[in-house]
């Protein structure tokens, strides 16, 4: 189907672009890099009064370098983060997470804080901000304030975005530790039915710290910090801890039941794949 | 994305907005409504009707072109956002040759079947071998993925890919 009719304006400026939010009120729609709303747009579940273009806000771009570990703007594209050198060194985590999100068509255009506020639960970059702990950047109309990935996260499609809010950047701290990254979905490019988005720290082959986080399995991405605790004693251990970290939800691929399964497979191939790796 | 040519004012739903662009190397000056997406502005504003569209909601691939040098779904970008753009299509791919191992390579494997997935194929199978040139079996599956053929169960593409990889690297000196 087409879209919709609606309005269409293209700020060039943060504050003209939260004028326009504010204005309109409910009926406005931010557009980001669109690989998410259009598809919503054209399938008439969404009919906004106003689209806001954002692809012309200088704010909202940019990957850098800082003391404590990166910045990423919000307008990021997919592509971009997964070719930075910067995101590589300081965050490989999520370069490693890039190739599997859609296909090169859709990286090409769709954007880091699109994904974000998009939060979907089988989406790969939530989980990443979450597992390294991410601060986000929101502006609106009563100035900046800063959000944790862990709290901005709330269910299927929901953050602590509000209506009049824009997500202008993510503040990522440098990884701590070796990749895990794993993702189980039928084919290549599609959401995930089950996968884990992590780090973890190693002294030899032992796993002394480490961060798992889950998607595609609950209503959001998961921090499973009881089968993290568990790992210093065993990965069977951590394993069944597992089941008290995450309340998965059946959806079209898989059972509540197979995904728990899904994710216990996940959790043991990727750290025993990280302590092989350094051994 | 935009190059801000555009004044900065709200357009209205029914408004005819003028956008300038170039497509296929030509420049184009159109009025669009703002709910007019790229591929339906190349099939019946252009009449460029070699760039298909069937799902609309970016996930068969059949719409693939290219904006600013990069491979895009045209079914996800309205053509009011594209003022100042450089997009290009398969018309205007096949015209400068860009596409001609690959095309050469689908015609002797019998890659194409009805045709609607080809112009997407095409320009995907060139946007690998643009940054890949010597993409595995495996690589070239994945860089296919967005696009579904529903006609030649994808052997016959794989093969005239890596065909195509072949030729191009016989052709580099
Ligand atoms: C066929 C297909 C397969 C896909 N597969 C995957 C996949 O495997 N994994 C995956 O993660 N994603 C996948 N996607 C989605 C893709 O990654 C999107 O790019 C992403 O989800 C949204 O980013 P966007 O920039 O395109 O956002 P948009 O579509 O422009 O916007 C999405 C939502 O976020 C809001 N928004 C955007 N930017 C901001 C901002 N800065 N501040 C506040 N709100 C904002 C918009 O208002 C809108 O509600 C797929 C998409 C398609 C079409
Ligand atoms: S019509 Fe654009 S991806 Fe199917
Ligand atoms: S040849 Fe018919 S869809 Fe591919």
């Amino acid at each position: 189907m087409k879209a919709p009719p609606f309005r269409y304006a293209r700020p060039q400026t943060l504050d003209a672009a939260l004028r326009l939010l504010a204005d309109e009120g409910a009926g406005a729609r931010l557009i980001a890099g669109g690989q998410s709303l259009v598809p919503a747009l054209n399938m008439r579940l969404l009919e906004p009064t106003l689209l806001i273009d954002i692809n012309g806000l200088a704010e909202l771009t940019g990957i850098a370098e800082t003391a404590s570990g990166i910045r990423v703007g919000a307008l990021t594209r997919h592509a971009a983060l997964g070719a930075s050198a910067i995101v590589a060194r300081r965050t490989p985590l999520l370069a490693a997470a890039v190739p599997f999100i859609a296909h090169e068509a859709i990286r090409n255009r769709g954007t880091f804080g699109g994904s974000l506020a998009q939060a979907d639960p089988a989406a790969e970059l939530p989980a990443c901000a979450v597992a390294l702990g991410a601060r986000l950047e929101i502006a609106g109309p009563g100035g900046r304030r800063r959000v944790a990935a862990h709290d901005f996260f709330r269910g299927v499609y929901e953050t602590a975005l509000g209506r009049d809010e824009i997500l202008v950047a993510a503040e990522i701290p440098a990884q701590p530790g070796a990749t895990l990254f794993l993702e189980l979905a039928r084919r290549q490019g599609d959401y995930a039915i089950a996968g884990l988005a992590g780090w973890a720290a190693l002294d030899r082959s032992r796993i002394t710290d480490a961060r798992l986080v889950f998607f595609g399995t609950d209503i959001r991405a998961v921090e499973a910090r009881a089968a993290s605790a568990a790992l210093a004693t065993s990965l069977d251990a951590a394993a069944t801890a597992l089941d008290r970290d995450l309340a998965p939800v059946a959806d079209l691929n898989a059972s509540a039941a197979m995904k728990r399964h899904l994710a216990r497979v996940l959790l043991r191939r990727a750290c025993a794949a990280a302590v092989t790796h350094a051994a | 994305m935009g190059r801000g040519r555009l004044p900065r004012a709200t357009f209205g739903m029914s408004d005819a907005v003028a956008i300038r662009l170039t497509v296929n190397g030509a420049r184009v000056e159109r009025l669009v409504a703002p709910r007019l997406n790229l591929v339906d502005f190349l099939r019946d504003e252009l009449g460029l009707t070699g760039t298909h569209w069937s799902c609309e909601h970016g996930a068969c691939g059949a719409c693939t072109v290219l904006i600013d040098g990069a491979l895009a779904r045209g079914c996800l970008v309205f053509a009011i956002q594209l003022d100042g753009a450089n997009v290009e299509t398969i018309e205007g791919l096949t015209e400068s040759g860009a596409l001609a191992e690959v095309q050469a390579a689908f015609h002797a494997r019998n890659a194409v079947q009805c045709g609607f997935c080809s112009a997407g194929m095409l320009l995907a199978a060139d946007a690998l071998l643009r940054r890949n040139p010597e993409p595995s079996r495996e690589q070239i599956r994945a860089a296919l993925s967005g696009n579904y053929c529903r006609c030649t169960g994808y052997h016959a593409i794989v093969d005239a890919v890596a065909d195509a990889a072949r030729e191009r690297a016989r052709r580099k000196p």
